[in-house]
């Protein structure tokens, strides 16, 4: 369908997005389309050649609607048992910067990793600078102008900053060898001007996450880039660094950059961004620009439905304190973790990414050593060392990560199920066949969990599927209380639903639970009592209904103007 | 069925079980085995008139039983994504400690004693490396191998032991009985197959191998002790390098410095051509012992013809390199195909 | 804090603990510090040098490759053949050939492991064997001496080149190959890429599987090279020799830094853990302790190695608490 609908070419016809701006309605149209060609080859190259001068090609906006030097046209991409992206249209403007918005899973890293050519997609078209975009690498990506500050750092530790940026690319001298000098002087050009303060020979494990990331965004430069694609790039930022952020995207602007940038944090959209592109389970809901619209809008587009009605807790009398957590601490990720949980009470741990939530769950857990602090079952003290000894004490915990932490590829449904209680699917240490698949159907039927058959190999499920595995063989090892560390990320909608449906049933059932999110209304909707962690403490706790989602956010990352900027200092901190 | 009154009706239909398909059994590493031994005999059979003889084909299994012993726990130990090339300096070792105690004049059940003592502790020496400090285990066996070596050639220098007891050599050099003569390591090859065998695929601690093969940091969050269990593993496998010491010093009579030389990578081989991936988390008893049967019977076979030792290696590394590429190159070619 | 200083200068502290070595064993025998004794030393562990650094290429790209020495061997005894069946042909020749062999060795062992995708471990356990098998057919089974090599072919690793022999010669320009390899090609910078970090090298363009065929082939090529050097050097070709030598070498990388993980690995490591063995070697008959504490030696000394390496290299968690350290419990509570 989308062969019909979209040429190689978008001029600047497309209007913009319409006066009105509702943002709900997602029937924007599609730019007109022109012919491919000579037209189009010759405007890339120029473009391409002139990437390395900046002041002459400084653009006067008047009207703030160039032509988008980068458009996607009915871009599809499947994994097997998940559409990442479906049908999803995007423009990017030179000097302006679009916030790509959507919630966990809703296909924001698919569409960076095809833009990078990491991914090439299953459908649709790109067209960069007025030529199509066939990007089967990496550097297909740089030689299009486009780069990319990845989500996860994702670069050398035992190497230099200088290498990190140049890898792939170093500049060469005589005779094909590295020209080191070329590259150093011109990182240490780049490092300036992002006001860095490492220096080019630096190793990159020497470096703060903060450096690291100002690293990621000097490659970014050092391709002369006129796409910047920024994903959460600000995460592990703090304030005043973020500042230093907006300021090169400044910069980057007024050198004419077209910058993508992807956030979950709605005040630095509003600050920094000039349009918006809303992405929900793969597919683009909406865009306009960031003047016509409200961030109420934006929430209620991006999550689909509004926070009250989807997540139905049930109300339920919540019974003795089961778990008491006091003063939890670790050498280096958190720090006063306290709190007292119920049996049929949800606690919502909230916090940016690197909040610490993980590691203090972790902690929790017996998946890290307590450097101080007291854990409490039933009001008599628990000593957890290991996770064996947190599952003997009623304890189960769902991990964020659920393809390393979680699922067991390679074994089938019955045997992920059962892997947490074997000692209860076994008589004299041999395991009974018939106890496993009965454990197996109990938990699977109840969870709804879709497979031709229960010998089903995790790897063939979808998402959605595999997480309802590992929460089966949570549930099957009988705990009491229940850790839920992002249950509901990178999973379709309905598994989604059904996550939350069986969490609010668990509650009714007695079972203490913790669900860590970074999604506002899966917590606002399931959690009766909300901890605030902001890096590694807990700095707020509301009561269900006592917050407002701008309340949360601001507490999650709260403070950081009182502290003392510390970019440099982390890296010295280790004992 | 009536286990299924207890669970609520699911909202799908999912079968109990995977469906038996023929051609699943066809395509199982052990089946391509089972044709490749029938080959193997059958060749060797049309070569040699003396290979089908009752008596040679059971003295054969001498010579590949301590072996397939040792891998047995190697089995255990590369599905759990770890490798032990110190098996043969333990197994000099563990000759040599022996060979000092019969020196002493200890009677045969102490000599026993010893030998599995000293190979229990330099694999428990292992495991508290790789597991107390984190270190990948074929850099500290590479080490360890050198240092249990070295140690039993500066004891020994270029001496050798040959003082032991007759009841000791007739633990590896004897049979059963007279009137079945099978060799007693033989028999305890088979006997401990199948220990392993069921411990591997029946019991709690084989499930928690293959998890911790698989995905060690999921088993770990299950509550696995991945680093107790690995540690065990290693003086299993010392353990049994001290039951081949045993039987490798029975059977020669002798303790050299050079005792049990490059075993280990005969004993990887094995391993590997027994469907056991080096990459953790898949293999099978049955597949190691299939394999130490081709491994075997190819060797005895051609030495019957007198083909050389060293050539017939040059059969093992093409069947190793054969058998492991050709499933992959199969698949490249059917997904290439569709 | 001690001990990551150390291990930021741990091509230093290297240096220094082999200097510290030949100096004590100075003190106990002076001959061995005399400058022919030193010459000696370097020219008999001019295999390792050469070997260490082709092994480490292989190692930076998280791989290993345990055929070199049949490789080795493997090549020697050809060169041998070549060498006694064309006698005319000049050392140049032979020199070509056994490089030329050695590659095509070892890029049967890339071609497995980048384009079959077998384990490393896998292949070159298994060309291993099929290497050493190959000796024996070839030569059938037979030794062959000093008498069944022509005179040039045997004095040319005995030649030497402005005063220094040639072995060293070679073993330093082999030194400097692999020097500018590692530190001055984009290839060789691409190599610690994809051992450090895969997918960070995939984002940066940079093809895992031709830099993994490109060092197997570069390790079966300094293999060839040190096969006709070897057998012409020690005057002999059977299908022993160097057995067991990829563990030595696989040592001295170890003790040279190189982290079997992937990169991580210098040149310079590299030729110190080479030394550091060549030293040991060496110097026992020399100090009159027996050549069988070698072996032990170099054992104890790999597993002190790693351990220390592992121990400065530990990892505590992520950073998360901001000014940790603060003074406990006065963290900001709702």
């Amino acid at each position: 369908m989308t062969s019909e609908t979209c040429g190689a070419c978008a001029l600047p016809l497309h209007s913009g997005p319409p006066p009105s701006s509702d943002p709900t309605s997602s029937g924007h149209l599609l730019p007109p389309s022109a012919g491919e060609g000579a037209l189009a080859a010759s405007l890339f190259f120029e473009i391409s050649i002139d990437m390395a001068v900046d002041a002459s090609t400084q653009v006067t906006e008047t009207s703030g609607l160039s032509a988008p030097i980068l458009t996607l046209t009915g871009v599809s991409k499947r994994f097997p048992g998940v559409r990442a992206l479906h049908n999803v249209n995007l423009n990017l403007r030179a000097g302006e910067v679009t916030a790509l918005i959507g919630e966990n899973g809703a296909g924001k890293s698919t569409l960076v990793k095809i833009l990078t050519g990491i991914y090439q997609p299953d459908e649709g078209e790109i067209v960069v600078s007025g030529a199509p975009f066939i990007c089967t690498g990496p550097r297909d990506a740089w030689a299009a102008g486009i780069a990319a500050i990845h989500q996860e750092t994702v670069m050398f530790d035992e190497l230099s900053v200088a290498e990190n940026i140049f890898m792939g690319h170093m500049p060469l001298g005589a005779g094909g060898r590295i020209d080191w000098a070329a590259m150093r002087s011109r990182t240490a050009e780049l490092l300036k001007r992002l006001e860095a303060d490492f220096d080019a020979n630096t190793l990159l494990k020497r470096l703060s996450v903060a450096q690291k990331h100002l690293v990621e965004i000097a490659r970014a430069l050092s391709h002369d880039a006129r796409i910047i694609i920024m994903d959460e790039p600000t995460s592990a930022l703090s304030a005043r660094e973020i500042g230093d952020l907006f300021a090169i995207i400044a910069q980057l602007k007024r050198r004419n950059c077209a910058i993508l940038f992807i956030s979950h944090k709605f005040d630095e959209i509003f600050h920094v961004a000039d349009r918006w592109t809303c992405l929900r389970d793969g597919e683009e809901v909406g865009h306009g620009a960031i003047a016509d619209v409200a961030q109420a809008d934006l929430v209620r587009l991006m999550v689909g439905r509004s926070i009250e009605q989807v997540y139905p807790k049930r109300d339920v009398k919540p019974g003795p304190v089961v778990l008491e957590a006091e003063d939890l601490a670790n050498a280096s990720e958190f720090d006063g973790v306290s709190f007292q949980l119920r049996a049929g009470q949800i606690i919502g741990l909230y916090g940016l990414v690197g909040a610490g939530r993980s590691e203090a769950m972790q902690g929790l857990f017996g998946l890290s050593p307590l450097t101080r602090g007291r854990v409490k079952i039933d009001g008599r003290e628990a000593h957890i060392r290991s996770p064996a000894d947190a599952i003997r004490a009623g304890l189960a915990y769902v991990p964020e990560d659920r393809q390393i932490q979680g699922v067991v590829l390679p074994f089938g449904i019955r045997a992920n199920m059962t892997l947490a209680s074997l000692k209860a699917h076994a008589r004299d240490g041999f395991l009974s066949l018939a106890k496993e698949l009965q454990t197996t159907k109990k938990f699977g039927g109840r969870l709804a969990v879709k497979a031709a058959n229960w010998e089903q190999k995790l790897g063939e499920l979808s998402g959605g599927n595999q997480q309802k595995v590992v929460i089966g063989k949570w549930l099957a090892s009988g705990p009491r209380i229940l850790i839920l560390d992002e249950p509901t990320k990178g999973i379709d909608i309905g598994s989604k639903a059904a996550v939350h449906e069986f969490m609010g049933e668990l509650a009714s059932e007695g079972i203490a639970i913790i669900l860590v999110s970074s999604e506002l209304p899966e917590i606002m909707g399931l959690a009766d009592e909300i901890m605030v962690m902001h890096e590694g403490r807990v700095v707020q706790r509301f009561a269900r209904g006592q917050a407002s989602a701008e309340m949360i956010v601001s507490a999650a990352i709260a403070n950081e103007d009182a502290e003392a900027p510390c970019a440099g200092e982390s890296g010295e901190a280790l004992p | 069925m009536s286990l299924s009154n207890a669970s609520p009706a699911s909202r799908y239909d999912v079968a109990d079980r995977a469906p038996r398909r023929l051609s699943d059994y066809l395509l199982r590493w052990e089946t391509i085995l089972v044709v490749l031994l029938i080959a193997v005999v059958i060749v060797n059979a049309l070569i040699s008139p003396f290979f089908l003889d009752f008596y040679n084909l059971s003295d054969a299994t001498f010579n590949f039983s301590e072996k397939a012993i040792l891998a047995l726990a190697m089995t255990l130990l590369i599905i759990v994504r770890d490798i032990d090339l110190s098996i043969a300096a333990i197994i000099a070792l563990a000759s040599l400690a022996m060979g000092f105690a019969a020196e002493a004049g200890a009677p045969t059940f102490a000599l026993i004693g010893i030998g599995l003592g000293v190979g229990a502790l330099c694999g428990a020496f292992n495991g508290a490396l790789v597991t107390g400090f984190g270190l990948p285990s074929i850099v500290v066996t590479i080490g360890t191998m050198s240092l249990f070596r070295g140690i039993a050639q500066v004891a020994l220098g270029d001496q050798a032991i040959t003082k032991y007891p007759a009841s000791f050599q007739a633990i590896g050099q004897g049979y059963i009985t007279d009137k079945a003569p099978i060799p007693i390591s033989f028999v305890l090859f088979l006997g401990l197959a199948a220990v392993f065998g069921i411990v591997l695929h029946r019991t709690i601690i084989g499930r928690k191998l293959f998890a911790m093969g698989a995905n060690p940091v999921a088993a770990l969050f299950s509550g696995i002790a991945v680093n107790r269990i690995r540690f065990w593993l290693f003086v299993l496998m010392g353990l049994m390098a001290g039951l081949a010491a045993v039987l490798l010093t029975g059977r020669i009579g002798s303790t050299r410095p050079n005792i049990a030389l490059g075993f280990e990578l005969e004993v990887v081989t094995m391993v590997v051509l027994g469907g056991v991936s080096i990459a953790g988390g898949a293999g099978t008893i049955l597949g190691v012992t299939l394999a130490v049967f081709v491994l075997g019977l190819t060797t005895f076979g051609l030495s019957l013809v007198n083909v050389p030792g060293i050539v017939i290696s040059i059969l093992n590394g093409v069947l190793l390199i054969a058998s492991i590429s050709a499933p992959a190159v199969a698949q490249r070619f059917l997904r290439g195909r569709s | 804090m001690s001990l990551a200083a150390l291990f930021r200068h741990r091509d230093a502290a290297l240096a220094l603990i082999v200097a510290a070595l030949i100096l004590a064993i100075g003190l106990r025998a002076p001959v061995f510090v005399t400058p022919e004794s030193l010459i000696g030393v370097l020219t008999d562990t001019s295999f390792l040098f050469m070997l260490t650094l082709a092994q480490m290429a292989v190692i930076l790209t998280r791989g290993i490759d345990l055929s070199v020495a049949a490789n080795l061997a493997l090549t020697g005894m050809i060169a041998a053949l070549v060498s006694r069946a064309m006698p005319g042909l000049p050392v140049a020749g032979i020199i070509a050939l056994a490089v030329a062999l050695g590659a095509a060795l070892g890029a049967l062992n890339g071609a497995f492991i980048a384009f079959v995708g077998i384990p490393p471990i896998v292949v070159t356990l298994g060309t291993l064997s099929i290497y050493r098998g190959a000796i024996f057919l070839i030569a059938g089974g037979a030794w062959l001496t000093s008498k069944d090599m022509n005179p040039a072919f045997l004095a040319f690793p005995k030649s030497t080149l402005l005063g220094a022999p040639i072995l060293i010669v070679i073993a330093a320009l082999v030194s400097l190959f692999f020097w500018a390899l590692l530190n001055h090609s984009r290839i060789g910078r691409g190599l610690y890429a994809v051992g450090g970090n895969p997918v960070a090298a995939r984002y940066c363009g940079i093809d895992l599987r031709v830099q993994q065929f490109l060092v197997y082939t570069l390790a079966g090529a300094v293999s060839g090279l040190c096969g006709y050097l070897w057998v012409s050097r020690y005057g002999i070709a059977y299908t022993d020799i160097a057995q067991g030598y990829e563990l030595t070498i696989i040592a001295a990388c170890v003790i040279g830094g190189v982290s079997i993980a992937g990169g991580v690995g210098s040149v310079q490591g590299a030729l110190l853990g080479a030394l550091f063995l060549g030293v040991v070697v060496n110097a026992l008959p020399v100090i009159n302790v027996s050549p069988f504490w070698q072996m032990l030696i170099s054992g104890a000394v790999i597993l002190g190695a790693v351990v220390i390496n592992a121990r400065s290299e530990r990892r505590s968690g992520k950073l998360i608490l901001r000014g940790s350290r603060r003074p406990a419990g006065n963290g900001a509570r709702a």
